[in-house]
């Protein structure tokens, strides 16, 4: 389990980015981490990776401490940055070079990946362009087999091919032990993976739900008049009123995430209480 | 495989299950595709698979042969169609009846078009047989 407990965190003082920030994560899950810009996701991000300290509270991965770096935390979890950094080598000298830090690296999986994102490993990493080094950075991260991986905006960058292939691969390589965490605007591109919403606002995490909660108490639609119903949250637009009621009757109705994302974001404490309602989760 | 908005994606999978059970792709006994190849396929999380499964499982179309993964109930074929023609009834039929009602079609009229059906349908089965023997 990863417990996130009373996590404050500033950049500059005066300038929270979190404050007293809980949140708990388990195995077996792909977790969407969405937020506006600024909101302190790739923090939020780095924080699990142990790559950023707290001024105060704490991090957990199975109960230890993620700042203090220990090996059996840091060789069973990978990060990939949304600005990625990558050495003057190629992708099989890179395998050379880092894999061992990670005592379940798949030397086959990894070449299977970069066949499967169409990158070539022969050839240096530092002169591909930065999507082509964001798959080569994406298919070692998978062929770590760490428990926890973590992804900063995986798929800018990706073109339209290995978009699918990478939802194919991230389908392919979730189990019952592993965590995976992923922060997107991009969200179309995930939709059917991810299974559990997570959204930063207001330096806290405002939603924290199963996709499954959220479809059993919410009803997104778009009307022509909303008038005496329970409405949570609503846009107006040309064609009417794109709308997030509360679920009363178990309709399945597919969920918006961009009208959810709006609604958490400019603040409707209607649907955040909802959301709380009930929703304490394992 | 594109997804209606007005459905639960795991009874849409559900629904693509039976769909290669009803068109003998995958025939009684027969073992499915594991949850991990089917969200692979389908780019989708393999809860959601797992979820259709289990209720593939409860619908008793699917079992579960412990360690080996799941296989077609010998009456999933049954079943489905069953459930399908219940649904068919319930959801449908109203819809179509409402139709040639407004639309003052007559029930001969809608007899003979499916006649004609009938007979081209069997006319494809016995030219695919036939060509299945060469």
């Amino acid at each position: 389990m990863i417990q996130i407990k009373d996590l404050d965190f500033a950049y500059k003082k005066g300038k929270p980015i979190f404050d007293k920030l809980n949140l708990s994560l388990n195995p077996g899950h792909i977790y969407g981490l969405l937020g506006k810009n600024g909101s302190g996701k790739s923090t939020l991000l780095k924080s699990i990776a142990g790559l950023v300290f707290p001024l105060s509270g704490k991090c957990l991965i199975n109960g230890i401490d993620v700042a203090k770096r220990t090996v059996a935390t840091l060789e069973d979890l990978f990060f990939i940055a949304e600005d990625i950094y990558v050495p003057t080598l190629t992708s099989g000298q890179f395998l050379k070079s880092t894999a061992g830090f990670y005592p379940k690296f798949s030397i086959t999986d990894f070449y299977a990946y970069l066949k499967t994102l169409d990158v070539d490993p022969e050839q240096q990493m530092s002169s591909m362009s930065y999507g082509q080094q964001k798959k080569a950075m994406i298919a070692f991260g998978l062929a770590t087999n760490a428990s926890v991986l973590i992804m900063d905006e995986p798929t800018n960058g990706l073109d339209i091919p290995s978009k699918v292939q990478f939802r194919k691969l991230i389908a392919s390589v979730l189990n019952e032990e592993r965590y995976i965490i992923i922060s997107t605007h991009q969200v179309r591109d995930l939709e059917s993976l991810i299974d559990t919403i997570l959204i930063l606002d207001d330096h806290k995490i405002a939603v924290e739900n199963t996709v499954d909660e959220l479809m059993e108490k919410l009803l997104f639609g778009l009307f022509e008049d909303t008038r005496g119903m329970k409405v949570l949250y609503e846009e107006e637009t040309m064609r009417g009123k794109h709308a997030i009621l509360q679920n009363t009757t178990g309709k399945y109705s597919k969920m918006d995430l961009e009208l959810l994302f709006n609604a958490v974001t400019t603040g409707s404490n209607l649907l955040t209480e909802m959301l709380e309602k009930g929703g304490n989760r394992e | 495989m594109e997804f209606k908005d007005n459905e639960a994606i795991y009874l849409q999978i559900a629904a693509f299950v039976c769909d290669n059970i009803l068109t003998g792709k995958w025939t009684a006994g027969q073992k499915i595709l594991s949850v991990r190849d089917l969200a692979v396929e389908l780019e989708v999380n393999p809860n959601t698979v797992m979820r259709s499964y289990e209720f593939l499982q409860a619908q008793e179309i699917v079992y579960n042969k412990r360690g080996l993964g799941l296989f077609v109930a010998d009456d999933g074929f049954e079943k489905v169609k069953a459930y399908r023609k219940q649904s068919f009834v319930e959801q449908n039929l109203p819809d179509f009846f409402k139709n040639i009602y407004l639309l003052d079609i007559s029930i001969d009229d809608i007899r003979r078009q499916y006649e004609d059906f009938q007979a081209k349908q069997a006319a494809k089965l016995n030219n695919e047989e036939h060509e299945d023997k060469h």
